[in-house]
């Protein structure tokens, strides 16, 4: 059945670029070898977002996913993080225009969460999509970095020592 | 998010987990000071200066020189490269997300055609 699997040879991947644009952002930007409309539904499907979303090699899962991808709909993602640790991840979406832009609140840490714009545009074949993190403030942005934060978690750095003893306590041996 | 950084648990953590200290850090960005001045500036004692100082130094966001009795204060080298391999790492966790959602897509791609196939065929009998 999956013979194109076998038949085709091994892709080479689009490079992924990050960088800090300014004090406040952060942006991601990634090729993809598909028309938008495809992309944006792996993001906002659940079915497919949760194919991708947590790497494999990141020793996390995705326990659930729920994304309600319309102007003013929720979203809330629940990680398991080990045998009874559980994040959760939410906010809402401020837009959602359908295979174009996606923009997104970043709740879970009160008011210092960034603000997640993902824009995909189609250039011939292909995708370009660039994701934009924008913090509130740059201590903010800065607090979501010093706190080793790579998925929009703004942790201040004042809840910081209460996240590493909680993450000191969950990385012991179950 | 946190956890996957675990490894990251070093002494630049504690250091600017506290208010003064990250205050100190931006004063020091803007220009270089001495104990003295901070301590002025911030409105605390020497000593409680001196501790805080100590403790950016020993994570390296500080170094300190002391010429005659003042000792002056400087951003240390490590702030700009714990930048710099934050990014890294967080362009590294979407690099690999977006690997696998590269994956999701192609999948998604070669789906669409076959049905594109199987709907020109229907229309084209």
């Amino acid at each position: 059945m999956d013979a194109r699997n076998h038949s085709e040879p091994a892709r080479a991947k689009n490079p992924t670029k990050a960088e800090r644009k300014s004090d406040r952002e952060l942006v991601v930007t990634r090729t993809f070898n598909a028309p938008a409309r495809i992309v944006f539904a792996a993001w906002t499907k659940p079915e497919l977002f949760q194919r991708w979303w947590v790497p494999k090699s990141c020793g996390i899962s995705l326990l659930s996913c729920e994304l309600d991808a319309r102007t003013g709909g929720k979203y809330r993602l629940v990680f398991g993080t080990g045998a009874s640790k559980q994040m959760e991840f939410f906010g809402r979406y401020i837009e959602v225009t359908p295979h174009a832009r996606l923009v997104w609140t970043n709740d879970e840490g009160d008011e210092d969460g960034a603000v997640t714009t993902v824009t995909f545009e189609e250039k011939g074949d292909q995708t370009l999509l660039v994701m934009h993190d924008l913090y509130p403030s740059k201590e903010a942005l800065e607090a979501a970095i010093a706190s080793g934060s790579t998925d929009h978690t703004p942790e201040t750095l004042d809840q910081l020592d209460e996240v590493l003893v909680t993450l000191l306590a969950s990385d012991r041996p179950s | 998010m946190v956890q996957y950084e675990r490894a990251r648990l070093d002494a630049s953590f504690a250091a600017l987990s506290d208010n003064t200290r990250r205050g100190v850090l931006e004063q020091l960005g803007r220009a270089d000071a001495s104990i003295t001045d901070l301590a002025q500036k911030f409105a605390m004692t020497l000593t409680g200066m001196k501790k805080h100082v100590g403790v950016l130094e020993q994570a390296g966001l500080v170094t300190t020189q002391k010429v005659g009795r003042v000792r002056t204060c400087k951003l240390g080298p490590r702030r700009l490269d714990e930048e710099t391999a934050w990014i890294e790492r967080y362009r590294q966790l979407w690099a690999s997300r977006f690997d696998e959602l590269d994956d999701v897509v192609q999948e998604l791609k070669q789906e669409l055609k076959q049905k594109e196939i199987v709907d020109g065929r229907k229309k084209s009998q």
